[in-house]
């Protein structure tokens, strides 16, 4: 494994690392959140949706999600659609294709609990859920392009409290430090700062 | 170890650089729009030898959910059938219901699924030239088509109140009236549609690269078209003139003035090209028909919310964007449908990809498959 990947890890390690790791943790959320490259499980008819979210009307790129057709390039899966039997291991395996950290959004009924198929479909898995960790649902059959966009900046609030060490979460959000904030810059009691005042 | 010495043994032996047949799997998840379709492609060098479809991979088992529903309850799920043209799998399926339990549609209901199903063969029709020319690589071409995509879909919502999944033609007539301004709006919509069409041909159709791209390339013979039971866009860009508005009149098709635009080499470029005047032809029905929409109901009168017709069967076909959907519907008396069967036009014109893909480029796979215009609701259901 690289070094970048266990980073979190090695400065988690040190027992002090919650001092270092919330700065870097502030950076990388916020990068993390600003750039979502998206995979496009289009697979039925919350495709559509999908499609008329990145263009002109609604604009998806303006939230830095990217669709991108190959899995190694993105970030988040946007699962629009119908899951059937046949379809979850390709699914599943474009998932596991994606690099970490990845997540997971279920667009549309469907993806969310099979929708309309739930109760007497025999080929239809009732919901992405049951083979994907999801972290976002969105409802309605199909829902509409706002909808998605919501759910990127359901996902983006969701980011924003995870550390980049494993299995660590924050209880809020965490912010970059800003050029009012007092630690931005200088060091408060020094000269400088004493200059100043 | 011995094997693998054999091999390479028989490998040197040939005469010439050694050649073997490359199998690749394109799919199912397609980087481009065409849905959830696998191709197996067997390919010397760069060339094609076979292309092989396989389908399956979003078949949700509508048909036999439609013998769980009332006859009612089975219109939301024809929506999903053909998602890009939800109104056609909706008026096929109400034809058939109509012509089983012979229940008289009001005029109105007539032309306002007449205008719908126009507006309707736009939108999939954009659908289909802007992800055509995607995989042409023409991708600004794509935010055009999608941009006047987006415009019927805004009428469709003002409609009915949905996007995507309309509902909107039901037994017996329609669900709603239009509201107050939508004509008014649609007929201004098909005079700034006819000028982004023209601007479309000359972005498109007129690149060098995109004719490059789309002449001579997925060549369909007529006769082939018509053995493969080819119908649409598909067999019109072969020169194969079957239009069933027009050879198997329905509704009120015959009052409408309107050509049948058709191709003469059966490549994807006439295919693409005869998208693009019917888009014309339907500006043209919308317009006639908004002249000549009667008043009064829209929704046969007396009709039971719980229809049962008497035992028997029916069938009925309408010209779907994809060419002739059919619906089959046998009925034992009770409030359900015994059985029910989409005769899909994307499902018969996918099964032509290895016909037409043979012999090309792999590059040109994509474009041809794209060319036949499939829905994978529709071809899988």
């Amino acid at each position: 494994m690289a070094f970048v990947d266990r980073l979190g890890e090695i400065l988690s390690e040190g027992g002090q690392g919650g001092i270092i790791l919330t700065s870097i943790d502030a950076l990388a959320d916020w990068s993390r959140g600003k750039s979502l490259w998206a995979m496009p499980m289009g697979t039925a008819c919350c495709a559509m949706e999908l499609i008329a979210a990145s263009f002109a009307k609604f604009d998806f790129d303006r939230h830095g999600s990217f669709p991108r057709p190959d899995p190694r390039h993105t970030d988040v899966m946007v699962v629009a659609g119908t899951i059937t039997r046949k379809m979850a291991p390709a699914v599943k395996r474009l998932y596991e294709q994606m690099p970490e950290p990845k997540w997971v959004i279920a667009m549309g009924n469907c993806a969310v609990s099979g929708g309309i198929f739930f109760y007497d479909s025999y080929s239809v898995i009732r919901g992405v859920d049951e083979f994907l960790p999801v972290d976002v649902y969105i409802a309605g059959c199909p829902p509409r392009p706002e909808s998605l966009q919501d759910a990127v900046l359901r996902l983006r609030e969701l980011i924003s409290t995870e550390s980049i060490a494993p299995g660590v979460k924050h209880e809020r959000t965490l912010s970059l430090p800003r050029s009012g904030d007092v630690s931005f810059g200088v060091r408060p009691g020094s000269a400088e700062e004493g200059d100043a005042e | 170890m011995t094997l693998e010495v054999e091999s390479r043994k028989e490998t040197l032996a040939e005469d010439g650089l050694p050649v073997e047949e490359l199998v690749v799997n394109v799919g199912p998840s397609h980087p481009s729009t065409h849905g959830v379709c696998r191709v197996i492609v067997h390919l010397d060098g760069e060339i094609v030898t076979r292309a092989e479809p396989v389908i399956g991979y979003l078949h949700r088992g509508i048909e036999k959910m439609c013998e769980n529903r009332t006859y009612l309850q089975v219109v939301p799920l024809t929506d999903r059938l053909d998602y890009v043209g939800s109104m056609y799998a909706n008026w096929a399926y109400c034809r058939a219901v109509e012509r089983l339990a012979g229940i008289r549609v009001p005029e109105r209901a007539e032309y306002l699924r007449v205008i719908v199903c126009e507006m309707q063969r736009i939108a999939s029709h954009m659908m289909s030239l802007g992800s055509a020319a995607a995989d042409t690589g023409a991708a600004t071409m794509f935010i055009y088509a999608f941009d006047e995509r987006e415009t019927i879909v805004e009428l469709f919502e003002d409609l009915c109140g949905a996007r995507l999944t309309y509902n909107y033609v039901r037994p017996g007539g329609v669900s709603f009236d239009i509201p107050e301004g939508w004509t008014d709006r649609l007929l201004e919509f098909c005079r700034t549609h006819r000028v982004a069409l023209r601007e479309m041909d000359k972005l498109w159709f007129g690149n060098v690269i995109a004719r490059g791209r789309m002449k001579g390339i997925g060549v369909l013979a007529a006769d082939d078209a018509v053995a493969w039971g080819a119908s649409g866009p598909v067999a019109r860009g072969s020169g194969v003139n079957w239009d069933l508005r027009k050879h198997d009149p329905y509704s009120v098709y015959p009052r409408f003035d309107f050509d049948i635009p058709t191709g003469s080499a059966g490549d994807v470029y006439d295919r693409a090209r005869v998208r693009l005047y019917e888009c014309y032809e339907s500006c043209r029905i919308i317009e006639q028909a908004v002249a000549q929409m009667p008043g009064g109901p829209i929704k046969a009168e007396g009709l039971q919310r719980l229809i049962a017709p008497r035992p028997g069967d029916a069938y009925d076909h309408i010209e779907s964007a994809r060419g002739s959907l059919g619906v089959y519907i046998v009925s034992e008396g009770g409030p359900r449908p015994h059985r029910v069967k989409f005769r899909s036009p994307a499902f018969c014109n996918l099964a032509l990809l290895p016909l037409i893909a043979e012999g090309h480029m792999l590059s040109d796979l994509v474009v041809c498959l794209g060319s036949l215009d499939p829905v994978f609701g529709e071809v899988d259901r």
